[in-house]
């Protein structure tokens, strides 16, 4: 750790993975909900695990890209952090909040807690993954103001590199797109049409800056390679993902009331979008193959590199096979989507930050990297999580494509839950996989406490 | 990458990229504004609809169902459950939840008045007649 005040990133860093282990387990629960309807119904009904599920993810990811950022621009910069305060009182703000919103969602039933948090005022609630009450969201834009306030004076100050320019857009974008979660119109179809502005654009957009920097971020340091070859690679990536990005919204255009013109725009350019996902897995190999060093975390190598592979099937591969109108004319809806949901988020988001907290974690603990014996169980718990996440997409996409065939394109047409009912087995399946993705989180989290010789001091 | 190929060629491509995708995105946007009164049934945003949508939302029913195919995957489609089931048998469905039957999947009861049910159907029947380009494909959604 080169400078006193990167040490805020760690409580971050703690939170996030907090945080992780609790999506995880209402992923469990979920799972089970789907054969076993009536479990712990009606104290959790699938609604409400399912809010949390996704809502703990995401307050956890901006945990991780909060962090990630806490740590990274001061050393990027060369200069301490603007107001390290204030970056751990917005830590307690945040947690405290997030916090709060998970046990309203637990405690209160949704239609009561809209109503308890001014929801009448300004209705933004009870939008997919927009769920938060409206007090909940004016905090998280006042959160990530102060952030960003903290954040960009550091990089004013510092030196000015590519990595904490494309880090600063991409968090400022992550910030402005998700004001148009204040927007909620009667109109379903304009509602619909602004709700993915922030929904696609963050994760196929301005996310995808944020993940970038993170990688060539760890990629300079573990591989010495030169930082004007990593930059490059960086802005070509970035460059890929905004051209094929930004129109590929329009593969949620096709069915939503908006004009048939959009089956082609969103078709054309999203199937361009595994592009940069698999330029992203070349530029991670490459780096390695050419470095210049042998940095003593081997495990955060593995999570960049892991990290690259699998945002490239997850997003790229797994988005591509549904992303053809005449295809997600049939697909629109079913198992398909949640399968590449699931190894998208894991593949890029969940294994960027993965990446920067391993190797951001043993140098705020004070040292270059853990000692072979905890990179060891480290390992195991990559490789536990991450094959465990393809296993879960497998067998949602053999239910996905059942379901698609039994309920959409048969001449006999079966209906939801008869069709749900035949595809049970991948359920269970699934939820099996499910299990050992705990238990690799499990192993995961054991490895920070393992001790063992280190290798060398920081 | 060539050594030609400079660090500020690739940032200069990248902000070309970016404006030009964002001001292609923003004329499309206007153009799909433009054309969304004959297609999104705004003539039938009734007081009735606009209570039945802020009951679909202040009841989290994307948590479970699917609407025009956005939502959660664990409860049937209901962008055309009025042109399915109409308007009466949602009322009694709704009604008559939970089930409780054993092992199966369970929806709450919401314990909506009778107004708020008719409300609720309105906005169903709203979304139904959205131009959604023929989709679902048939009935069951």
């Amino acid at each position: 750790m080169q400078y006193k005040s990167q040490a805020v990133a760690k409580p971050y860093f703690v939170a996030a993975i907090g945080l992780f282990v609790g999506q995880i387990v209402f992923g469990l629960v979920m799972g089970l909900q789907y054969v076993v309807g009536d479990f712990l119904f009606p104290a959790i009904p699938f609604n409400v695990a399912r809010m949390v599920h996704t809502n703990l993810l995401i307050v956890w990811l901006l945990f991780g890209f909060m962090g990630a950022a806490y740590y990274m621009v001061p050393e990027e910069s060369e200069t301490e952090l603007h107001s390290p305060k204030l970056a751990l009182i917005l830590f307690w703000v945040f947690l405290v909040a997030g916090a709060l919103t998970v046990l309203g969602y637990l405690m209160v039933p949704y239609a009561k807690l809209a109503e308890m948090t001014g929801n009448n005022l300004l209705p933004t609630m009870g939008r997919e993954f927009l769920e938060q009450p409206l007090i909940t969201k004016v905090g998280i834009v006042v959160v990530a103001l102060a952030f960003l306030y903290n954040i960009s004076m550091t990089v004013l100050k510092g030196r000015k590199t590519s990595i904490t320019m494309v880090l600063l857009l991409g968090l400022w974008g992550l910030a402005v797109f998700f004001l148009f979660s204040f927007y909620n119109p009667a109109n379903l179809v304009l509602d619909k049409f602004y709700w993915w502005w922030v929904v696609h654009l963050w994760v196929e957009g301005v996310w995808e800056l944020i993940l970038g920097a993170l990688l060539a971020f760890v990629l300079i340091k573990v591989t010495g390679v030169d930082r004007e070859v990593i930059e490059k690679w960086l802005y070509v990536i970035i460059a890929m993902t905004i051209i094929t990005g930004v129109i590929g919204t329009g593969h949620h255009y096709f069915w939503i009331g908006t004009p048939g013109y959009w089956q082609w725009w969103g078709s054309a350019f999203s199937a361009l979008e595994p592009i940069p996902f698999f330029m992203m897995t070349v530029f991670a190999f490459n780096m390695v193959n050419r470095r210049r060093r042998d940095h003593p975390n081997k495990v955060a190598t593995l999570w960049a590199l892991g990290t690259g592979v699998m945002a490239f099937l997850g997003a790229g591969v797994w988005g591509f096979l549904h992303t053809l109108a005449p295809v997600n004319y049939y697909t629109h809806g079913t198992q398909i989507t949640a399968a590449h949901g699931h190894m998208a988020f894991y593949g890029a988001y969940v294994m960027v930050v993965l990446t920067i907290i391993s190797y951001a974690m043993p140098m705020l603990r004070g040292r270059q990297a853990n000692s072979n014996k905890s990179q060891v169980v480290e390992m195991w718990g990559f490789w536990l999580m991450t094959v465990s996440m393809v296993f879960i997409t497998l067998f949602l996409t053999a239910a996905g494509i059942l379901q698609t065939w039994l309920q959409r394109v048969s001449s006999t047409p079966m209906p939801f839950m008869q069709a749900q009912d035949q595809v049970a087995i991948f359920y269970w399946a699934r939820e099996l996989a499910g299990v050992i993705f705990l238990i690799g989180l499990v192993v995961y989290l054991f490895s920070f406490f393992i001790k063992g010789e280190e290798k060398a001091k920081a | 990458m060539s050594e030609s190929f400079t660090k500020s060629t690739a940032r200069n491509i990248f902000w070309g990229a970016a404006v030009f995708s964002f001001l292609l995105f923003l004329a499309l946007t206007f153009d799909t504004t433009a054309a969304l009164p004959k297609r999104d049934n705004r003539a039938n945003l009734t007081p009735e609809v606009v209570r039945g949508k802020h009951l679909w939302e202040t009841n989290n029913c994307i948590g479970c169902h699917t609407l025009l195919g956005e939502g959660a995957y664990f409860a049937p489609e209901l962008g055309n459950v009025y042109i399915r089931r109409g308007g009466d048998f949602i009322k009694a469905w709704m009604k008559a939840q939970p089930t409780g039957a054993p092992g199966r999947r369970q929806m709450p009861q919401f314990n909506l008045t009778e107004e708020q049910l008719t409300d609720l159907v309105a906005f169903l029947k709203y979304a139904s007649e959205i131009n959604t380009e023929k989709w679902p494909p048939n009935i069951e959604g």
